[in-house]
């Protein structure tokens, strides 16, 4: 069972039909001990940083994730769920996450020629051969739609590069935890790859 | 590299896709989600269901056409037509849609798409322009119409453009009201002009007859992807063959 935290930011019914597609069952959670005590977690989210956070803070959900993440149960952050994880993000102010991953949260800088968002299907570079990238070579295309990427301290965490007027972290992988900047549940085949490798893990692995 | 996106836009009409569709191995050509399911086969991009029913009691249709597709289909989904107050797009994001498009609720209250940007974040909230070239002062100037290109707004379209960008909108769907139903290719024109005058992408609409006309969307209208409704549902040529057209005229595609 993967639960996915609820957290008023997104749409987190496309992510729980994607993991029932794949073979797994999921449940949609704010309850802090539900959370705390999960097999495995999804932490979605599309929105701000800023407001994400205080949403996480206000429903005490902040410490049941930081210590979830710690037990090295298997987790995935999907999108603004990949940025929470971090430091530090830059969006409408400077704004504390989750500190999980040594980093910060910025925006894609103006560019001739680069729209913001970057939305669309975007190819991605293989760097590590993460347990749930195996169905997945460079050159596959997942959906993205965001305006901030991520920039870990150590790039040796990077799991996936994709290129959009400059290369960007596409893929986060430490130990138990993975999180993707693209949307696995929007990127049809082989987004489902990604999530079926996931639903598939050992629930009490220790990846590290 | 980021692939430009085909779109193919399906009319729903009390939850049955209506203008038609000639797919062969549908139980059911008008059923949404069946032709959505067949569009993913075919490799579209995204998809936008335009809702082009009249009365508001109807609203629950679509949610439900909504629910139903986000259940069997895994790709980015806009829904347009009748959006006019957060609860409208609140009520379709929690349904499984990723967008919503917002047409003339955005004309007459601009600080509506401020509003919905600022709660549900600016990659979620879509503004439909339609431009149609009409004369002003003996000066041909391109006139942002809603109501179908029946009502002038009085905005001009490169202008409402950049407005609506700094409003927070994501995305900016542009449809030629000249160009709308021609099947004669996108107005480039005015694609190219709104495509540059901002920084967000811009989809262009209206008046695809072949691919080559998605090709040209791109190519000459600067466009970052382009819808198209009858030349798909008519079975006349496939996304993965437009697709293909694409590619060979040097524009980076999925297939």
């Amino acid at each position: 069972m993967i639960t996915i935290v609820d957290y008023q930011m997104g749409n987190l019914r496309s992510v729980q039909k994607a993991i029932e597609r794949v073979g797994g069952e999921a449940r949609i959670s704010s309850d802090p001990s539900e959370i705390a005590q999960a097999e495995k977690l999804i932490l979605p989210g599309v929105g701000a940083f800023g407001d994400a956070m205080a949403e996480l803070n206000h429903r005490d959900l902040a410490s049941p994730i930081r210590d979830f993440v710690a037990s090295g149960r298997p987790f995935l952050g999907i999108c603004l769920g990949l940025q929470l994880l971090f430091e530090r993000g830059f969006e409408h102010g400077e704004h504390e996450g989750l500190g999980v991953i040594a980093g910060d949260v910025v925006r894609f800088a103006p560019a001739p020629q680069r729209k913001v968002p970057h939305m669309g299907w975007n190819s991605v570079v293989k760097k590590h051969d993460a347990p749930v990238l195996a169905d997945i070579e460079t050159g596959t295309h997942f959906y993205f739609v965001h305006s901030y990427y991520v920039r870990p301290t150590d790039p040796g965490v990077v799991a996936l590069e994709c290129e959009y007027g400059e290369k960007f972290c596409a893929m986060v992988w430490k130990d138990n935890i993975f999180a993707t900047q693209f949307h696995p549940e929007k990127s049809q085949a082989d987004g489902l790859k990604v999530l079926a490798a996931f639903e598939k893990l050992p629930a009490t692995s220790n990846a590290s | 590299m980021l692939a430009a996106r085909v779109i193919p836009c399906l009319d729903v009409h009390e939850g049955r896709v209506v203008k038609g569709t000639n797919f062969v191995n549908l139980r059911d050509a008008g059923d949404p989600v069946e032709v959505a399911r067949r569009y993913e086969q075919e490799g579209a991009d995204e998809l936008v269901f335009l809702d082009i029913t009249a009365s508001h009691e109807q609203r629950e249709t679509i949610v439900d056409v909504v629910r139903r597709t986000a259940e069997v289909v895994f790709m980015p989904l806009t829904v347009g037509g009748g959006v006019r107050t957060i609860e409208d797009v609140r009520t379709l994001l929690s349904a499984g849609c990723d967008k919503v498009s917002i047409n003339s609720a955005a004309c007459k209250d601009p600080d509506f798409v401020a509003r919905a940007a600022d709660r549900f974040g600016s990659q979620c909230i879509v503004v439909n322009i339609d431009p149609k070239r009409v004369i002003r002062d003996g000066e041909e100037v391109w006139e942002v119409h809603i109501n179908g290109g029946r009502k002038p707004t009085g905005l001009m379209a490169v202008e409402w453009a950049k407005k609506v960008e700094s409003l927070g909108a994501g995305e900016i769907v542009l449809t030629s009201m000249d160009a709308d139903g021609t099947r004669d290719g996108f107005d480039i024109p005015i694609t190219s002009a709104v495509s540059e005058a901002v920084s967000i992408p811009v989809v262009a609409s209206g008046g695809a007859g072949c691919p080559q006309h998605l090709a040209d969307a791109i190519l000459l209208g600067k466009a970052d992807a382009a819808l198209a409704a009858s030349i798909f549902h008519f079975g006349q040529y496939t996304i993965a063959e437009t697709k293909q057209v694409m590619r060979d005229a040097g524009i980076t595609v999925r297939l």
